[in-house]
Protein backbone atom coordinates (compact mmCIF):
# COMPACT_ATOMS: atom_id res chain seq x y z
CA UNK A 1 0.00 0.00 0.00
CA UNK A 2 2.96 2.30 0.61
CA UNK A 3 4.47 1.89 -2.87
CA UNK A 4 1.39 3.02 -4.86
CA UNK A 5 0.88 5.87 -2.39
CA UNK A 6 4.44 7.07 -2.89
CA UNK A 7 4.22 6.55 -6.64
CA UNK A 8 1.13 8.77 -6.81
CA UNK A 9 2.70 11.53 -4.71
CA UNK A 10 5.80 11.36 -6.91
CA UNK A 11 3.75 11.52 -10.07
CA UNK A 12 1.75 14.54 -8.89
CA UNK A 13 4.88 16.39 -7.79
CA UNK A 14 6.53 15.69 -11.16
CA UNK A 15 3.42 16.85 -12.98
CA UNK A 16 3.20 20.02 -10.89
CA UNK A 17 6.87 20.87 -11.42
CA UNK A 18 6.81 20.08 -15.13
CA UNK A 19 3.57 21.90 -15.77
CA UNK A 20 4.45 24.82 -13.52
CA UNK A 21 1.25 26.70 -14.32
CA UNK A 22 -0.43 25.95 -10.98
CA UNK A 23 2.46 27.05 -8.79
CA UNK A 24 3.38 29.96 -11.06
CA UNK A 25 -0.16 31.31 -10.98
CA UNK A 26 -0.40 30.91 -7.21
CA UNK A 27 2.92 32.66 -6.54
CA UNK A 28 2.13 35.41 -9.06
CA UNK A 29 -1.31 35.99 -7.57
CA UNK A 30 0.11 36.14 -4.05
CA UNK A 31 2.75 38.65 -5.16
CA UNK A 32 0.26 40.86 -7.03
CA UNK A 33 -2.28 40.98 -4.19
CA UNK A 34 0.37 41.83 -1.61
CA UNK A 35 1.91 44.43 -3.90
CA UNK A 36 -1.45 46.12 -4.43
CA UNK A 37 -2.25 46.40 -0.73
CA UNK A 38 0.10 49.31 0.09
CA UNK A 39 -1.08 51.05 -3.08
CA UNK A 40 -4.68 50.74 -1.97
CA UNK A 41 -4.19 51.51 1.72
CA UNK A 42 -1.65 54.30 1.42
CA UNK A 43 1.89 54.42 2.76
CA UNK A 44 1.00 54.39 6.44
CA UNK A 45 3.82 52.19 7.72
CA UNK A 46 2.23 51.62 11.13
CA UNK A 47 -1.09 50.56 9.65
CA UNK A 48 0.60 48.22 7.15
CA UNK A 49 2.73 46.67 9.84
CA UNK A 50 -0.32 46.03 12.00
CA UNK A 51 -2.44 44.40 9.31
CA UNK A 52 0.46 42.60 7.56
CA UNK A 53 0.02 39.12 9.15
CA UNK A 54 -3.71 39.05 8.43
CA UNK A 55 -3.30 40.33 4.89
CA UNK A 56 -0.54 37.83 4.12
CA UNK A 57 -2.63 34.99 5.51
CA UNK A 58 -5.71 35.93 3.48
CA UNK A 59 -3.73 36.49 0.28
CA UNK A 60 -1.99 33.15 0.79
CA UNK A 61 -5.32 31.37 1.35
CA UNK A 62 -6.75 32.76 -1.86
CA UNK A 63 -3.57 31.98 -3.82
CA UNK A 64 -3.55 28.38 -2.59
CA UNK A 65 -7.21 28.08 -3.49
CA UNK A 66 -6.58 29.07 -7.12
CA UNK A 67 -5.16 25.71 -8.12
CA UNK A 68 -7.49 23.75 -5.85
CA UNK A 69 -10.21 23.32 -8.46
CA UNK A 70 -7.72 21.57 -10.75
CA UNK A 71 -6.85 18.98 -8.13
CA UNK A 72 -9.01 16.25 -9.68
CA UNK A 73 -10.10 18.01 -12.85
CA UNK A 74 -6.96 17.28 -14.86
CA UNK A 75 -7.11 13.60 -13.92
CA UNK A 76 -10.80 13.47 -14.70
CA UNK A 77 -10.32 14.95 -18.17
CA UNK A 78 -7.77 12.42 -19.36
CA UNK A 79 -9.32 9.42 -17.63
CA UNK A 80 -6.54 9.03 -15.07
CA UNK A 81 -8.93 9.45 -12.17
CA UNK A 82 -10.81 6.27 -13.05
CA UNK A 83 -7.51 4.46 -13.48
CA UNK A 84 -6.52 5.64 -10.01
CA UNK A 85 -9.88 4.51 -8.67
CA UNK A 86 -9.28 0.93 -9.84
CA UNK A 87 -5.88 0.64 -8.18
CA UNK A 88 -5.27 -1.36 -5.03
CA UNK A 89 -5.07 1.93 -3.16
CA UNK A 90 -8.39 2.92 -1.51
CA UNK A 91 -9.83 6.10 -3.02
CA UNK A 92 -9.41 7.81 0.36
CA UNK A 93 -5.65 7.31 0.14
CA UNK A 94 -5.63 8.44 -3.49
CA UNK A 95 -7.22 11.69 -2.31
CA UNK A 96 -4.75 11.91 0.55
CA UNK A 97 -1.76 11.46 -1.77
CA UNK A 98 -3.05 14.05 -4.21
CA UNK A 99 -3.88 16.59 -1.50
CA UNK A 100 -0.46 16.03 0.10
CA UNK A 101 1.25 16.62 -3.26
CA UNK A 102 -0.84 19.77 -3.68
CA UNK A 103 0.26 20.97 -0.25
CA UNK A 104 3.92 20.29 -1.02
CA UNK A 105 3.89 21.97 -4.42
CA UNK A 106 1.60 24.92 -3.69
CA UNK A 107 1.16 25.74 -0.02
CA UNK A 108 4.76 25.14 1.07
CA UNK A 109 6.28 27.44 -1.61
CA UNK A 110 3.67 30.09 -0.77
CA UNK A 111 4.54 29.89 2.93
CA UNK A 112 8.27 30.03 2.23
CA UNK A 113 8.04 33.14 0.03
CA UNK A 114 6.01 34.98 2.69
CA UNK A 115 8.99 36.70 4.44
CA UNK A 116 9.92 38.37 1.13
CA UNK A 117 6.39 39.67 0.68
CA UNK A 118 6.34 40.65 4.35
CA UNK A 119 8.95 43.30 3.52
CA UNK A 120 6.44 44.98 1.21
CA UNK A 121 4.01 45.30 4.12
CA UNK A 122 6.56 46.42 6.70
CA UNK A 123 6.01 43.22 8.62
CA UNK A 124 7.83 43.10 11.96
CA UNK A 125 10.98 41.07 11.24
CA UNK A 126 10.50 39.14 14.48
CA UNK A 127 7.16 37.93 13.16
CA UNK A 128 8.63 36.34 10.03
CA UNK A 129 9.61 33.03 11.59
CA UNK A 130 6.34 32.49 13.49
CA UNK A 131 4.32 33.56 10.47
CA UNK A 132 5.97 30.98 8.19
CA UNK A 133 5.66 28.40 10.95
CA UNK A 134 1.93 29.03 11.39
CA UNK A 135 1.45 28.88 7.63
CA UNK A 136 3.26 25.55 7.38
CA UNK A 137 1.21 24.22 10.29
CA UNK A 138 -2.08 25.58 8.99
CA UNK A 139 -1.89 25.00 5.24
CA UNK A 140 -2.45 21.21 5.27
CA UNK A 141 -6.02 22.07 6.27
CA UNK A 142 -6.26 24.25 3.16
CA UNK A 143 -5.17 21.52 0.76
CA UNK A 144 -7.15 18.74 2.40
CA UNK A 145 -10.39 20.69 3.03
CA UNK A 146 -10.04 22.09 -0.47
CA UNK A 147 -10.01 18.53 -1.80
CA UNK A 148 -13.60 18.15 -0.58
CA UNK A 149 -14.67 21.18 -2.60
CA UNK A 150 -12.66 20.03 -5.62
CA UNK A 151 -14.31 16.61 -5.51
CA UNK A 152 -17.82 18.02 -5.07
CA UNK A 153 -17.50 20.43 -7.99
CA UNK A 154 -15.67 18.02 -10.30
CA UNK A 155 -18.45 17.77 -12.82
CA UNK A 156 -19.70 21.34 -12.48
CA UNK A 157 -18.73 23.69 -15.25
CA UNK A 158 -16.66 26.61 -14.03
CA UNK A 159 -16.31 24.90 -10.71
CA UNK A 160 -13.42 27.12 -9.60
CA UNK A 161 -15.51 29.84 -7.98
CA UNK A 162 -17.84 27.25 -6.54
CA UNK A 163 -14.89 25.60 -4.80
CA UNK A 164 -14.02 28.96 -3.23
CA UNK A 165 -17.59 29.47 -2.02
CA UNK A 166 -17.76 25.96 -0.60
CA UNK A 167 -14.46 25.78 1.21
CA UNK A 168 -13.56 29.35 2.20
CA UNK A 169 -15.96 29.21 5.20
CA UNK A 170 -14.14 26.04 6.30
CA UNK A 171 -10.86 27.95 6.33
CA UNK A 172 -12.09 30.47 8.92
CA UNK A 173 -10.82 28.53 11.99
CA UNK A 174 -7.41 28.11 10.35
CA UNK A 175 -7.30 31.82 9.58
CA UNK A 176 -8.34 32.85 13.09
CA UNK A 177 -5.80 30.71 14.90
CA UNK A 178 -3.07 31.40 12.35
CA UNK A 179 -3.37 35.12 12.88
CA UNK A 180 -3.81 34.88 16.63
CA UNK A 181 -0.55 32.91 16.81
CA UNK A 182 1.34 35.60 14.88
CA UNK A 183 -0.29 38.42 16.84
CA UNK A 184 0.80 36.71 20.03
CA UNK A 185 4.42 37.12 18.93
CA UNK A 186 4.03 40.70 17.69
CA UNK A 187 2.10 41.86 20.78
CA UNK A 188 3.94 39.46 23.09
CA UNK A 189 0.79 38.08 24.75
CA UNK A 190 2.19 34.60 25.23
CA UNK A 191 -0.68 32.92 23.38
CA UNK A 192 1.53 31.57 20.60
CA UNK A 193 1.75 28.04 21.95
CA UNK A 194 -1.98 27.30 22.36
CA UNK A 195 -2.82 28.94 19.02
CA UNK A 196 -0.34 26.95 16.99
CA UNK A 197 -1.37 23.75 18.75
CA UNK A 198 -5.00 24.32 17.78
CA UNK A 199 -3.86 25.21 14.26
CA UNK A 200 -1.97 21.94 14.01
CA UNK A 201 -4.93 20.05 15.44
CA UNK A 202 -7.21 21.51 12.76
CA UNK A 203 -4.72 20.43 10.09
CA UNK A 204 -4.38 16.91 11.47
CA UNK A 205 -8.14 16.56 11.71
CA UNK A 206 -8.51 17.67 8.07
CA UNK A 207 -5.81 15.24 6.93
CA UNK A 208 -7.73 12.38 8.51
CA UNK A 209 -11.34 13.33 7.81
CA UNK A 210 -11.27 15.30 4.56
CA UNK A 211 -10.08 12.39 2.36
CA UNK A 212 -13.06 10.33 3.54
CA UNK A 213 -15.53 13.06 2.56
CA UNK A 214 -13.67 13.79 -0.65
CA UNK A 215 -13.54 10.13 -1.72
CA UNK A 216 -17.27 9.79 -1.05
CA UNK A 217 -17.89 12.84 -3.25
CA UNK A 218 -15.68 11.38 -6.00
CA UNK A 219 -17.55 8.06 -5.95
CA UNK A 220 -20.75 10.02 -6.45
CA UNK A 221 -19.19 11.76 -9.45
CA UNK A 222 -18.31 8.45 -11.14
CA UNK A 223 -21.99 7.54 -11.45
CA UNK B 1 -2.96 -17.81 -11.81
CA UNK B 2 -3.04 -19.80 -8.64
CA UNK B 3 -6.76 -19.90 -8.02
CA UNK B 4 -9.87 -20.45 -10.07
CA UNK B 5 -12.04 -17.42 -10.59
CA UNK B 6 -15.46 -16.90 -11.98
CA UNK B 7 -17.30 -13.68 -12.67
CA UNK B 8 -21.00 -14.21 -12.15
CA UNK B 9 -23.59 -11.63 -13.10
CA UNK B 10 -27.13 -12.43 -11.97
CA UNK B 11 -30.24 -10.61 -13.14
CA UNK B 12 -28.41 -7.31 -13.40
CA UNK B 13 -30.34 -4.09 -13.88
CA UNK B 14 -28.68 -0.71 -14.27
CA UNK B 15 -30.30 2.68 -14.67
CA UNK B 16 -28.78 5.86 -16.05
CA UNK B 17 -30.61 9.04 -15.11
CA UNK B 18 -33.81 7.18 -14.24
CA UNK B 19 -33.82 5.33 -17.57
CA UNK B 20 -33.33 1.59 -17.56
CA UNK B 21 -30.30 0.73 -19.68
CA UNK B 22 -29.68 -2.88 -18.71
CA UNK B 23 -32.28 -5.20 -17.24
CA UNK B 24 -32.40 -8.88 -16.49
CA UNK B 25 -28.88 -9.57 -17.67
CA UNK B 26 -27.21 -12.76 -16.47
CA UNK B 27 -23.96 -14.33 -17.61
CA UNK B 28 -20.84 -16.02 -16.30
CA UNK B 29 -17.23 -15.79 -17.28
CA UNK B 30 -14.70 -18.27 -15.95
CA UNK B 31 -10.96 -18.00 -15.76
CA UNK B 32 -9.45 -18.75 -19.14
CA UNK B 33 -12.39 -17.32 -21.03
CA UNK B 34 -12.85 -14.26 -23.17
CA UNK B 35 -16.28 -12.72 -23.53
CA UNK B 36 -16.83 -10.34 -26.41
CA UNK B 37 -19.72 -7.97 -25.76
CA UNK B 38 -21.39 -6.57 -28.84
CA UNK B 39 -24.53 -4.64 -29.56
CA UNK B 40 -25.75 -1.50 -31.25
CA UNK B 41 -24.93 1.94 -29.92
CA UNK B 42 -26.85 2.61 -26.73
CA UNK B 43 -27.32 -1.05 -25.91
CA UNK B 44 -25.57 -0.49 -22.58
CA UNK B 45 -22.13 -1.92 -23.30
CA UNK B 46 -20.22 0.88 -21.63
CA UNK B 47 -22.79 1.01 -18.84
CA UNK B 48 -22.23 -2.70 -18.24
CA UNK B 49 -18.47 -2.22 -18.15
CA UNK B 50 -18.77 0.66 -15.70
CA UNK B 51 -21.11 -1.37 -13.51
CA UNK B 52 -18.63 -4.27 -13.52
CA UNK B 53 -15.81 -1.89 -12.64
CA UNK B 54 -17.82 -0.60 -9.70
CA UNK B 55 -18.29 2.94 -10.98
CA UNK B 56 -22.05 2.49 -11.29
CA UNK B 57 -24.17 0.93 -8.59
CA UNK B 58 -26.58 -1.63 -10.04
CA UNK B 59 -30.26 -1.00 -9.41
CA UNK B 60 -30.79 -4.67 -8.73
CA UNK B 61 -29.07 -7.96 -9.35
CA UNK B 62 -25.60 -9.05 -8.38
CA UNK B 63 -22.08 -8.92 -9.71
CA UNK B 64 -19.83 -11.38 -7.95
CA UNK B 65 -16.29 -12.49 -8.40
CA UNK B 66 -16.13 -16.03 -7.07
CA UNK B 67 -12.86 -17.51 -6.12
CA UNK B 68 -11.64 -20.94 -5.16
CA UNK B 69 -8.67 -23.28 -5.21
CA UNK B 70 -7.53 -24.45 -8.65
CA UNK B 71 -9.67 -27.15 -10.18
CA UNK B 72 -12.47 -26.89 -7.66
CA UNK B 73 -16.04 -26.52 -8.79
CA UNK B 74 -17.69 -25.06 -5.71
CA UNK B 75 -16.38 -21.52 -5.89
CA UNK B 76 -17.23 -19.26 -3.01
CA UNK B 77 -18.00 -15.63 -3.23
CA UNK B 78 -14.95 -13.43 -2.95
CA UNK B 79 -15.86 -10.86 -0.34
CA UNK B 80 -12.40 -9.62 0.36
CA UNK B 81 -11.80 -7.41 -2.60
CA UNK B 82 -14.05 -5.78 -5.12
CA UNK B 83 -13.76 -6.60 -8.79
CA UNK B 84 -12.24 -3.19 -9.45
CA UNK B 85 -9.24 -4.14 -7.37
CA UNK B 86 -8.59 -7.27 -9.40
CA UNK B 87 -9.38 -5.86 -12.79
CA UNK B 88 -7.71 -3.68 -15.33
CA UNK B 89 -10.28 -1.26 -16.67
CA UNK B 90 -9.57 0.26 -20.06
CA UNK B 91 -12.20 2.88 -20.78
CA UNK B 92 -12.76 5.32 -23.60
CA UNK B 93 -10.18 7.68 -22.17
CA UNK B 94 -6.58 6.57 -22.08
CA UNK B 95 -5.69 7.87 -18.63
CA UNK B 96 -2.14 8.77 -19.57
CA UNK B 97 -0.40 11.98 -18.61
CA UNK B 98 0.64 14.20 -21.51
CA UNK B 99 3.56 15.83 -19.68
CA UNK B 100 5.08 12.57 -18.49
CA UNK B 101 7.25 10.62 -20.92
CA UNK B 102 6.06 7.34 -22.35
CA UNK B 103 8.35 5.39 -20.01
CA UNK B 104 7.30 7.45 -16.97
CA UNK B 105 3.66 6.75 -17.69
CA UNK B 106 4.33 3.02 -17.75
CA UNK B 107 6.57 3.22 -14.69
CA UNK B 108 3.82 4.95 -12.76
CA UNK B 109 1.23 2.37 -13.84
CA UNK B 110 3.64 -0.37 -12.82
CA UNK B 111 4.29 0.92 -9.32
CA UNK B 112 0.71 2.06 -8.80
CA UNK B 113 -0.85 -1.26 -9.77
CA UNK B 114 1.83 -3.83 -9.11
CA UNK B 115 2.46 -2.63 -5.59
CA UNK B 116 6.16 -2.48 -6.36
CA UNK B 117 6.49 -6.23 -6.83
CA UNK B 118 7.48 -7.60 -10.21
CA UNK B 119 4.38 -9.31 -11.56
CA UNK B 120 4.79 -12.96 -12.49
CA UNK B 121 4.62 -13.37 -16.23
CA UNK B 122 3.15 -16.53 -17.63
CA UNK B 123 5.28 -18.14 -20.31
CA UNK B 124 8.11 -15.71 -19.78
CA UNK B 125 9.99 -16.98 -16.74
CA UNK B 126 13.15 -14.92 -17.23
CA UNK B 127 11.09 -11.75 -16.83
CA UNK B 128 10.27 -12.58 -13.20
CA UNK B 129 13.65 -11.40 -12.05
CA UNK B 130 13.88 -8.55 -14.48
CA UNK B 131 14.34 -5.15 -12.95
CA UNK B 132 11.64 -2.53 -13.23
CA UNK B 133 13.16 -0.71 -16.17
CA UNK B 134 13.70 -3.94 -18.11
CA UNK B 135 10.09 -4.80 -17.56
CA UNK B 136 8.93 -1.39 -18.73
CA UNK B 137 11.17 -1.62 -21.81
CA UNK B 138 9.83 -5.08 -22.56
CA UNK B 139 6.22 -3.88 -22.37
CA UNK B 140 6.98 -0.89 -24.59
CA UNK B 141 8.83 -3.04 -27.13
CA UNK B 142 5.92 -5.44 -27.23
CA UNK B 143 3.58 -2.56 -28.05
CA UNK B 144 5.96 -1.06 -30.59
CA UNK B 145 6.70 2.02 -28.49
CA UNK B 146 10.27 1.09 -27.56
CA UNK B 147 11.92 3.89 -29.52
CA UNK B 148 9.50 6.49 -28.11
CA UNK B 149 10.21 5.84 -24.42
CA UNK B 150 11.76 9.26 -23.70
CA UNK B 151 9.13 11.29 -25.55
CA UNK B 152 6.34 13.12 -23.67
CA UNK B 153 3.18 11.10 -24.10
CA UNK B 154 1.30 14.20 -25.27
CA UNK B 155 3.25 14.14 -28.53
CA UNK B 156 2.13 10.64 -29.49
CA UNK B 157 -0.47 9.97 -32.15
CA UNK B 158 -3.91 8.77 -31.09
CA UNK B 159 -3.09 5.16 -31.88
CA UNK B 160 0.22 5.31 -30.06
CA UNK B 161 -1.52 6.79 -27.02
CA UNK B 162 -3.98 3.92 -27.07
CA UNK B 163 -1.14 1.42 -27.17
CA UNK B 164 0.57 3.23 -24.30
CA UNK B 165 -2.67 2.99 -22.35
CA UNK B 166 -2.70 -0.77 -22.96
CA UNK B 167 0.85 -1.05 -21.59
CA UNK B 168 -0.56 -1.09 -18.09
CA UNK B 169 -2.12 -4.48 -18.85
CA UNK B 170 1.39 -5.83 -19.28
CA UNK B 171 3.32 -4.26 -16.42
CA UNK B 172 0.83 -5.19 -13.72
CA UNK B 173 -0.76 -8.60 -13.63
CA UNK B 174 -4.46 -8.63 -12.81
CA UNK B 175 -6.79 -11.57 -13.39
CA UNK B 176 -9.69 -9.69 -14.94
CA UNK B 177 -9.47 -7.42 -17.98
CA UNK B 178 -12.42 -5.12 -18.68
CA UNK B 179 -11.67 -3.57 -22.04
CA UNK B 180 -14.08 -1.04 -23.51
CA UNK B 181 -13.28 -0.74 -27.20
CA UNK B 182 -9.56 -1.32 -26.73
CA UNK B 183 -8.84 -1.01 -30.43
CA UNK B 184 -10.18 2.51 -30.91
CA UNK B 185 -7.86 4.40 -33.28
CA UNK B 186 -5.58 1.39 -33.70
CA UNK B 187 -4.49 0.19 -37.14
CA UNK B 188 -4.98 -3.37 -38.36
CA UNK B 189 -1.55 -4.49 -37.20
CA UNK B 190 -2.02 -3.10 -33.69
CA UNK B 191 -5.50 -4.60 -33.50
CA UNK B 192 -3.97 -8.03 -34.13
CA UNK B 193 -1.41 -7.23 -31.47
CA UNK B 194 -4.17 -6.48 -28.96
CA UNK B 195 -5.90 -9.71 -29.92
CA UNK B 196 -2.69 -11.65 -29.29
CA UNK B 197 -2.30 -9.96 -25.88
CA UNK B 198 -5.84 -10.93 -24.94
CA UNK B 199 -5.26 -14.49 -26.18
CA UNK B 200 -2.10 -14.76 -24.09
CA UNK B 201 -3.87 -13.40 -21.03
CA UNK B 202 -6.80 -15.79 -21.40
CA UNK B 203 -4.56 -18.79 -22.11
CA UNK B 204 -2.61 -17.92 -18.98
CA UNK B 205 -5.77 -18.36 -16.90
CA UNK B 206 -6.99 -14.78 -17.03
CA UNK B 207 -10.44 -13.51 -17.78
CA UNK B 208 -11.28 -10.87 -20.35
CA UNK B 209 -14.45 -8.98 -21.14
CA UNK B 210 -14.13 -6.95 -24.30
CA UNK B 211 -16.56 -4.47 -25.76
CA UNK B 212 -15.85 -4.07 -29.43
CA UNK B 213 -17.40 -3.16 -32.74
CA UNK B 214 -14.67 -4.72 -34.87
CA UNK B 215 -13.86 -8.42 -35.08
CA UNK B 216 -10.62 -8.82 -33.16
CA UNK B 217 -9.69 -12.25 -34.45
CA UNK B 218 -9.42 -13.83 -31.01
CA UNK B 219 -8.58 -17.51 -31.12
CA UNK B 220 -11.24 -18.51 -28.64
CA UNK B 221 -14.11 -16.51 -27.26
CA UNK B 222 -17.80 -16.39 -26.47
CA UNK B 223 -20.05 -13.61 -27.57
CA UNK B 224 -22.72 -11.73 -25.64
CA UNK B 225 -24.97 -9.48 -27.61
CA UNK B 226 -26.69 -6.68 -25.74
CA UNK B 227 -29.91 -5.17 -26.99
CA UNK B 228 -31.30 -1.78 -26.04
CA UNK B 229 -33.42 -2.40 -22.96
CA UNK B 230 -37.02 -1.69 -22.08
CA UNK B 231 -38.64 -1.07 -25.47
CA UNK B 232 -36.17 1.59 -26.42
CA UNK B 233 -34.92 -0.26 -29.47
CA UNK B 234 -36.78 2.03 -31.83
CA UNK B 235 -34.88 5.17 -30.85
CA UNK B 236 -32.85 6.96 -33.47
CA UNK B 237 -29.10 6.39 -33.38
CA UNK B 238 -28.35 10.04 -32.75
CA UNK B 239 -29.96 9.74 -29.33
CA UNK B 240 -28.27 6.56 -28.31
CA UNK B 241 -24.89 7.70 -29.56
CA UNK B 242 -24.81 10.29 -26.82
CA UNK B 243 -25.19 7.95 -23.90
CA UNK B 244 -22.59 5.70 -25.47
CA UNK B 245 -19.88 8.25 -26.08
CA UNK B 246 -20.33 10.17 -22.86
CA UNK B 247 -19.90 7.43 -20.30
CA UNK B 248 -19.39 9.74 -17.37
Amino acid sequence: MIAPFRALIGRDITLALRDGAGLGTALGFYLIVVTMLPLGLGPDMKLLSRIAPGMLWIAMLLAALLSMARLFEADQEDGSLEVLATGSLPLELVVMAKAFAHWLTTAVPLALITPVLGLLLNLDLAANGPLVLTMLAGTPAISFLGAIGAALTLRARRGGLLVALLVLPLYIPTLIFGISAVSAIVLDTGAFGPSILILTAISLLSIVLAPIASAAALRMQFE
Amino acid sequence: MTSARQLVVTDLAVERGGRSVISGLSFEVSAGEALVITGPNGAGKTTLMRALAGFLAPKSGQIELRIGPPGSTGLTRDDGRSIAEQAHVIGHLNGIKATLTVAENVAFARSFFANGRPPPQAGNPEAIDASASDEIDAALDKLGLGNLAAIPAGLLSAGQKRRLCLARLLVAQRPVWLLDEPTVSLDALSTRLVASLIDAHVNGGGMALIVTHVPLGLSNYRELELRPAGGTSGRPDADTEKSESAPS
